[in-house]
């Protein structure tokens, strides 16, 4: 079932595809009719899964026999939290461009086409298909960019896919690599993730061939520092453009990191375990304090991103069920608060103002003109560093104890750079909404700002709720995520292999 | 179990839905804001009550009382976190305390905020601070107590920022929340280790809490790098939390900047609330603090920090009160100060000591703060002591709960609950075996207290009243430019810029409050310690000859002493030497301008920190922005550059050597075939001569070539 969330994706582009170019109403109706129809879709789908720790298969038929390669999807419970975070996150995005006159049809085709992409990487169990998928999300990110984006998007969209390609492709050398150690040692091909995750790989081969994954993935996690295309492509998108990057395609590569680097290569992991620390933390430090200076908006919310998603890859090196967990958790929060943040500078304010400097933004009292989203914005910036009833506590409380059981130091540290997150969400909450800064003239702009639409209250209330209620009853989604490090796939993984 | 036990967290949440009704409800509805924040706070108040009620009733049975309720939360690796809370009488007593004080202010505000245009927003956020202050109170899990914690602050934000047009607020407020947040990163990072030492969040649990007994052997025997026992450690971080919140030094800076919120704010949250949340946090946790192994002095280290840091601000803040000339910054600077007579309280004496005063300054420091809102409401918005004077003709009411409140923060002797708390302090402090300094500390700041409270009551209430209407109206206008929402004058605004008394709604909180100021001292005196006893799950009996031991006589008589003399010399500077116009320099400026100098600038507190952590947070967060644009992107751009220029040179070779080979080659074959194009131009004659010569050829060939 939960298959159909990637084959209604693409349906929906077909569909797009076939109307008049004009019928601009029709295509947005249409994409968000597919967004909400996948959303629900993921739900019922991870509603039904019995027991979200182990891995259920959804289909498994022969692909490439000769080289062993399956369509195999299949959902555990980790994958059930992002397949959900994706529905969410699709239809957020749908909600904040529905603005979009430009082009109306292809917009909504490309976006269709990166969620359905997204949704096959969260589902797929053949590695191959997995990085196939992987790759089909990046085409449709450039366009996006390219075409619709503002601030040097060319620039910005070309860096994105260039340093997506040099990912993927360590990615897919350590890959082949991984194949062939693998057939030479079990006698069969095979690219079945369960299948390849028994196989005991040589230590000295890990050794090489898991920085060469884990990397390539952590790419497109804005590991520090190969993060740099993300503040400028976050900054180059357009809303929703945005709104995905943030929320969902930078966990395709801290996903990856976890479900084929980290699984495939457990003593790999173990060896370069305080490297991935020590790079997670100065993101997070790093992250802060460039989004601490910023004086464009959205650049202060692009590095946040790198800070928060440090605490993913951080989570992720403690190689604990608490730091491990939370990591998880952290992905799903972060892809909520993130997309809002980035909904509130892109469509509530840039696509008014024009203008995303602090230095312009603070005569222009928002707080005033545009009281929804001067509170959504505070609301979003209070989840973000970390309050408690909010979703990003639990999940950076998490890492934070992960953490402090392996690399203490590293805990300390990235509580340091939280504080330094209070301070930048502060500065640009002030500076945006509630400055009274003496404008040259005091006309105001030109034009009274358009009112806040319905689309953008239901999908600011639809993020701020998710956040909330995760944040209230972290339960819900740890009910699926922490049955999951028992299943086989993570045993050599947490229980310590040949180390 | 008691059903006021089952069912305590009602207490919080009443507020709390409060806040969000009032949240969801349109702008205008004043009445309806007011309504529910304080038939909210009623509620919780009858309930604390109760909780009161039923600690009082099994008091003294065995032990402490103490019940816990709670619920499961969050997975944790393999375990459960609970939430939950706990009644015991630390609980009941500042439950009580907070929602009284609470509903005191809020009754109160509806007089102060009557003309604000965001009044149900004020209520909105009283109430959700009262929820979150009510939470931290009743939590018997450092988790819950934390997320409270932080709402707390949330709240104090908000409402410090509550003008936040006006950028003096806008900065006090941020700057509050940052440094809050300092040392809440302590707390959280305390929490951490506690959970990974002893796997439970949990205050108490019948015998597994990280409070109780077996928890606490473990963690004092393990010891930690330093060769500090772990439970010393995790009570330092934890402390650091309670020093952000409570302003104790060096992340006091905070504080009186707060004082740019409402002054219902300053009341209720930075005097008699929230500051005194890292107090009770250091009671509710000090069975951790001074945990110590068998045979160990019981002066852990971690209570001597508490001491010493306690003890240092009393007479930091003390000193730097004298100074200040705006009423709410000598407040609020008198509050820090006070915080650090708790925790020395704390640090000496235990939970009791300490608590005591904490309850106590609640009630007077409110009264105090409240006392000044209605002052500066009545002097048209006018926060300069300079430019006030002889405000008791004018407000007899504000003036005498005022002097109350006053005499009980000096420590004016046994009528006044001041004097009782702080005589405990400063008697156990006496006996505190690892030094004397922080007794004599102690003793000067009571000196200090005296002597700044009484050049401010003599500055406000006394002489004649020096700032003209004239001024007055200049400095109002000058300020309604920035402060459009603030509260405009109610009631008698006679147009002559004269002060006037406030409205009924204002002045009945502070009768009440005086009347605690005076009365709860007498619940702690050496003759009757039934504070002590209640919270030590003790009985206390009367004993009269307690107050004529001779220990405890001869420091009450000394701290009398101390008193007097402050009282005296604040009078004689101040009192009866009336300064004449509000831009006259002080009296110790001209006695001694270098020391008042550095005590009218904090010590320079504030620009020390501007200068190095802030210009060096700043710094490094520019490094990092350099880098990123010229190193990282720098980086980007090489091989953007090495790659065009590689390109460039792909390109050079392809036309010049690639090309030129492949364009020469297509040219041969081009001109070649327009040379053999020239065979077929279609001119028969040339065709006939051709094939007739070939003919010829074909036909020698064949003859001479049979032939060899």
């Amino acid at each position: 079932m939960l298959a159909w969330t990637i084959y209604i994706s693409f349906i929906g582009v077909l569909v797009l595809m076939l109307l008049p170019r004009e019928a601009a109403r029709a295509a947005r109706i249409i994409a968000l009719f597919t967004a909400v129809a996948g959303c629900v879709v993921a739900f019922a789908g991870a509603m039904q899964q019995p027991d979200p720790g182990k891995v259920a298969t959804i289909v498994k038929v022969p692909w490439i026999p000769a080289i062993g390669a399956s369509y195999y999807l299949a959902a555990d419970g980790i994958s059930l939290v992002l397949v959900v975070l994706t529905g969410l996150a699709a239809i957020a995005g749908i909600l904040f461009s529905w603005n979009i006159e430009k082009r109306t049809k292809e917009f909504f085709a490309f976006y269709l086409a990166l969620i359905g992409g997204v949704y096959g990487v969260f589902l797929s169990f053949d590695v191959l298909l997995l990085f196939v998928f992987y790759e089909l999300t990046i085409i449709p990110k450039y366009f996006l960019i390219a075409r619709w984006g503002s601030t040097r998007k060319e620039y910005g969209a070309m860096k994105l896919a260039l340093y997506s390609f040099v990912g993927s492709h360590l990615v897919l050398i350590g890959l082949i690599a991984a194949w062939v150690v693998a057939r030479a040692q079990t006698g069969h091909a095979s690219l079945d993730l369960m299948e390849l995750s028994k196989v005991p790989f040589p230590l000295g081969f890990q050794q090489w061939v898991f920085p060469l994954v884990f990397v390539g993935f952590g790419i497109l996690a804005g590991l520090w520092p190969f993060h740099t295309w993300a503040p400028t492509g976050h900054v180059a998108a357009p809303t929703a453009g945005s709104m995905l990057l943030a929320g969902v395609v930078m966990k395709l590569g801290a996903y990856g990191c976890l479900r084929v680097a980290m699984v495939l290569f457990p003593d790999g992991v173990r060896m370069w375990q305080n490297e991935i620390a020590a790079l997670a933390v100065i993101g997070i430090i790093y992250g802060a304090g460039v989004a601490l200076v910023q004086r464009d908006f959205k650049f202060v919310i692009g590095y946040s991103s790198v800070s928060h998603m440090g605490f993913v890859l951080l989570g992720l090196a403690t190689l604990n069920t608490i730091g491990l967990s939370g990591a998880v958790l952290q992905m799903f929060s972060h892809g909520i608060i993130a997309g809002l943040l980035f909904a509130v500078v892109g469509r509530m304010v840039y696509d008014r103002t024009h203008t995303r400097d602090f230095n312009d933004l603070q005569t222009m009292q928002l707080g005033k003109l545009l009281p929804f989203a001067g509170v959504t914005f505070v609301l979003a910036g209070v989840a973000s560093m970390g309050l408690p009833g909010f979703s990003g506590f639990v999940a950076e409380l998490q890492v934070l104890m992960g953490a402090w059981k392996v690399f203490p130091m590293a805990a300390i540290l990235a509580g340091v750079g939280i504080v330094v997150g209070v301070a930048y969400i502060l500065r640009a909450m002030q500076k945006a909404f509630y400055s009274d800064a003496p404008a040259e003239d005091k006309s105001g702009p030109e034009h009274p700002l358009e009112p806040i639409s319905v689309p953008e209250r239901i999908g600011a209330i639809m993020l701020l709720a998710t956040s909330l209620v995760i944040g209230l009853f972290p339960s819900l989604l740890l009910n699926w995520i922490q049955p999951c490090w028992n299943s086989p796939l993570f045993e050599r993984l947490l229980k310590g292999g040949s180390l | 179990m008691t059903w006021i036990a089952q069912n305590l967290w009602l207490i919080p949440v009443l507020p709390l839905a409060a806040s969000g009704v009032i949240a969801v409800n349109k702008q205008r509805q004043h009445k309806l804001a007011a309504t529910l924040a304080i038939g909210s706070m009623v509620l919780a108040f009858l309930l604390s009550l109760c909780a009161f009620s039923a600690t009082l009733i099994h008091h003294g049975e065995s032990g402490v009382f103490r019940e816990v309720a709670g619920f499961n939360w969050l997975q944790f690796g393999g375990q459960w976190l609970q939430l939950g809370w706990v009644l015991d009488p630390l609980t009941a007593i500042m439950l009580v305390m907070v929602s009284f004080v609470s509903l005191l202010i809020f009754i109160f505000s509806v007089g102060y905020m009557a003309h604000d245009e965001n009044f149900t927003r004020f209520f909105c956020f009283m109430s959700l601070f009262a929820a979150a202050m009510l939470g931290v109170v009743i939590a018997n899990n450092l988790l819950l107590f934390f997320v409270c914690w932080e709402i707390v602050g949330l709240t104090s934000y908000l409402l410090i920022g509550f003008w936040y047009h006006k950028p003096s607020a806008a900065a006090a407020a941020k700057k509050a929340f940052i440094t809050t947040r300092i040392g809440d990163l302590g707390l959280l990072l305390g929490m951490v280790w506690l959970y990974a030492e002893t796997g439970t969040l949990n205050f108490y649990a019948d015998g597994h809490g990280c409070l109780e007994s077996s928890a606490l052997t473990a963690m004092v025997t393990h010891m930690t790098a330093a060769g500090m026992a772990v439970s010393t450690a995790i009570g330092l971080l934890i402390f650091l939390g309670a020093v952000g919140k409570s302003g104790q030094l060096p992340l006091h800076v905070w504080l009186p900047d707060a004082m740019e919120g409402p002054t219902p704010v300053s009341a209720l949250i930075h005097a008699a609330t929230m500051v005194a949340a890292g107090v009770f946090l250091v009671a509710r946790v000090y069975p951790l603090m001074s945990a110590h192994p068998e045979g160990a002095a019981a002066e852990t280290a971690a209570l001597q920090v508490v001491t010493w840091v306690g003890a240092l601000t009393a007479i930091f803040a003390a000193s730097v009160a004298v100074a200040q000339t705006d009423i709410k910054r000598i407040l609020a600077y008198s509050t820090v100060s006070q915080l650090g007579y708790m925790m020395l309280g704390l640090g000496v004496g235990g939970v009791a000591v300490g608590m005591f005063h904490l309850i106590t300054h609640a009630f007077f420091k409110a009264l105090l703060f409240l006392g000044s809102g209605s002052v500066i409401h009545g002097c048209h918005e006018e926060q300069d002591v300079r430019k006030m004077g002889g405000l008791k003709k004018f407000m007899p009411v504000t003036f005498a709960t005022y002097a109350i409140g006053m005499l009980a923060l000096a420590g004016f002797p046994l009528f006044f609950s001041g004097f009782w708390s702080k005589d405990e302090i400063l008697h156990a402090a006496h006996g505190w075996p690892v030094s004397h300094i922080p007794f004599f500390l102690g003793c000067a700041g009571a000196l200090l207290t005296a002597f700044y409270m009484t050049r401010q009551v003599a500055l406000v209430f006394f002489g004649e009243y020096r700032s003209s209407g004239r001024q007055s109206a200049h400095s109002s206008s000058k300020t309604d430019k920035h402060e459009k929402s603030a509260p405009t004058h109610v009631g008698g605004y006679d147009g002559k810029g004269e002060p006037h008394e406030s409205p009924a709604v204002m002045i009945v909180p502070l009768v009440i409050l005086a009347v605690f100021a005076i009365l709860l001292g007498f619940v702690g005196t050496p003759a009757w310690p039934w504070f002590d006893g209640f919270l030590n799950g003790e009985p206390a009996g009367f004993n009269f000859s307690k107050l004529t031991e001779s220990g405890t006589l001869g420091l009450m008589l000394a701290s009398a002493g101390f008193v007097f003399t402050g009282l005296g010399l604040g009078w004689w500077l101040y009192g009866k030497r009336q300064r004449k116009t509000a831009e006259e320099p002080d009296v110790l400026q001209v006695a001694q301008p270098a020391v008042f100098r550095l005590l009218e600038n904090k010590y320079f507190v504030d620009e020390i920190y501007d200068a190095t952590g802030v210009r060096f947070n700043a710094w490094a967060a520019q490094a990092c922005d350099f880098l990123d644009r010229w190193i990282w992107g720098g980086v980007v751009m090489l091989v953007t550059w090495v790659t065009l220029g590689l390109s460039s040179l792909y390109r050079f070779t392809d036309e010049f050597v690639v090309d030129l080979g492949f364009d020469t080659g297509c040219e041969t074959l081009r001109e070649g075939g327009g040379e053999m194009s020239r065979w077929q131009n279609g001119r028969v004659q040339t065709y006939l001569r051709v094939i007739g010569v070939a003919l010829v050829v074909l036909v020698l060939f064949l003859i001479w070539g049979r032939k060899t």
